[in-house]
């Protein structure tokens, strides 16, 4: 009897690394994923002054404590996918009325007037982050997105641009359900 | 005198780095600790470099993040908390020991003791049947057989008469 099980041995060594090679290959796995820490946690502290040039108030801690859902959107004028994601942010606000806060990345003032200009503002405040406020969110790169709720706790983090999948799925939702 | 300065260039030779002059502390202490620190905190957006020896920008922020916060008296661990609560588990390059993390720190020695305890059983085996008389020829099988036969001829013998 313990033989027989013996001869089952290479097929279910087989069938443990084909198990691993399945999770690896699978399409919607992405292995420079950094995964997120900051779901749940309270607002980080930051105080970023406002882009020169621009007519929209700059962005602080105690601005996102205002009882409502907002999101917040790291961008660059530099950043490629930022431009891409741009339209559909716009549509987001302005579907949802959810306010949008713009944290504008490592940027030259100059450059993100213009970029915001060519491509329209859907921000209501935008900070200026020389760096450290990236990293007070535990952002990696542009573009990323928070959903942040009433009480100033982070419910949800995406890297990369937001595209129209993943705001009918996820985001959409979501700020449904922090409404009400 | 060519060899003499090829071996002195060898010896000019140290691993490049990351590391700008201006992000250097004045302290060399708080500096050494710095760098230790640096060697063990991933550059999040690189494939497994570390924020010593990476160019990528926020490596750049991290590397200065990580002095301010020592020049401010935080220790080692207190800095590695401070960024493990914004990237998580992620950003330290050595995995920590905690329960997800078991099978990768001690599967290796698991399958180490498996193999001794295969390889032992094994050699146990082989033991106990060297231990046997060896076993009969042929011809020692057809002789046993031979004498087994006349007995029992015998034995039928008498009784049959």
């Amino acid at each position: 009897m313990m033989r027989r099980l013996l001869f089952l041995l290479p097929v279910i060594v087989f069938a443990v690394i084909a198990g691993y090679f399945l999770w690896g290959l699978a399409p919607e796995r992405d292995p420079r994923d950094v995964p997120t820490a900051m779901i749940d946690k309270p607002m980080p502290d930051f105080d970023l002054a406002a882009v020169p040039g621009l007519d929209v108030p700059g962005l602080a801690t105690a601005d996102l404590a205002g009882g409502e859902v907002v999101m917040v959107n790291f961008f660059a004028s530099w950043c490629v996918p930022c431009r891409a994601e741009h339209e559909f942010l716009s549509a987001l606000t302005e579907e949802t009325g959810v306010p949008l806060y713009g944290i504008n990345h490592r940027d030259k003032a100059e450059d993100a007037v213009a970029w915001l200009a060519e491509l329209g503002n859907p921000y209501t405040r935008i900070g200026a982050d020389p760096g450290r406020a990236a990293v007070e969110w535990g952002v990696t790169g542009v573009p990323e997105t928070f959903i942040v709720d009433g009480s100033g706790r982070i419910r949800w983090h995406h890297r990369g641009p937001l595209v129209p999948e993943i705001i009918d799925r996820e985001v959409e939702p979501l700020i449904e359900a922090l409404r009400s | 005198m060519r060899a003499l300065l090829f071996v002195f260039t060898l010896l000019l030779a140290v691993p490049a780095l990351a590391v700008e002059p201006g992000e250097m502390l004045d302290d060399p202490v708080l500096e050494q600790r710095a760098r230790a620190l640096s060697a063990e905190i991933r550059c999040v957006v690189c494939q497994n470099e570390s924020i010593d020896s990476s160019n990528a920008e926020i490596a750049h922020e991290l590397r200065v993040l990580v002095r301010e916060r020592l020049v401010a008296g935080d220790s080692d661990q207190e800095v590695l908390d401070y960024l493990v609560a914004r990237y998580g588990d992620f950003v330290l390059l050595r995995p920590p020991v905690k329960p997800s993390t078991y099978l990768l720190w001690f599967g290796p020695f698991v399958i180490l003791l498996l193999g001794v305890v295969a390889v032992f059983v094994y050699f146990r085996r082989q033991r106990a049947a060297a231990a046997l008389p060896p076993a009969l020829s042929i011809e020692e099988e057809t002789r046993l057989a031979r004498l087994l036969a006349e007995d029992a001829a015998k034995e039928e013998g008498p009784g049959k008469a």
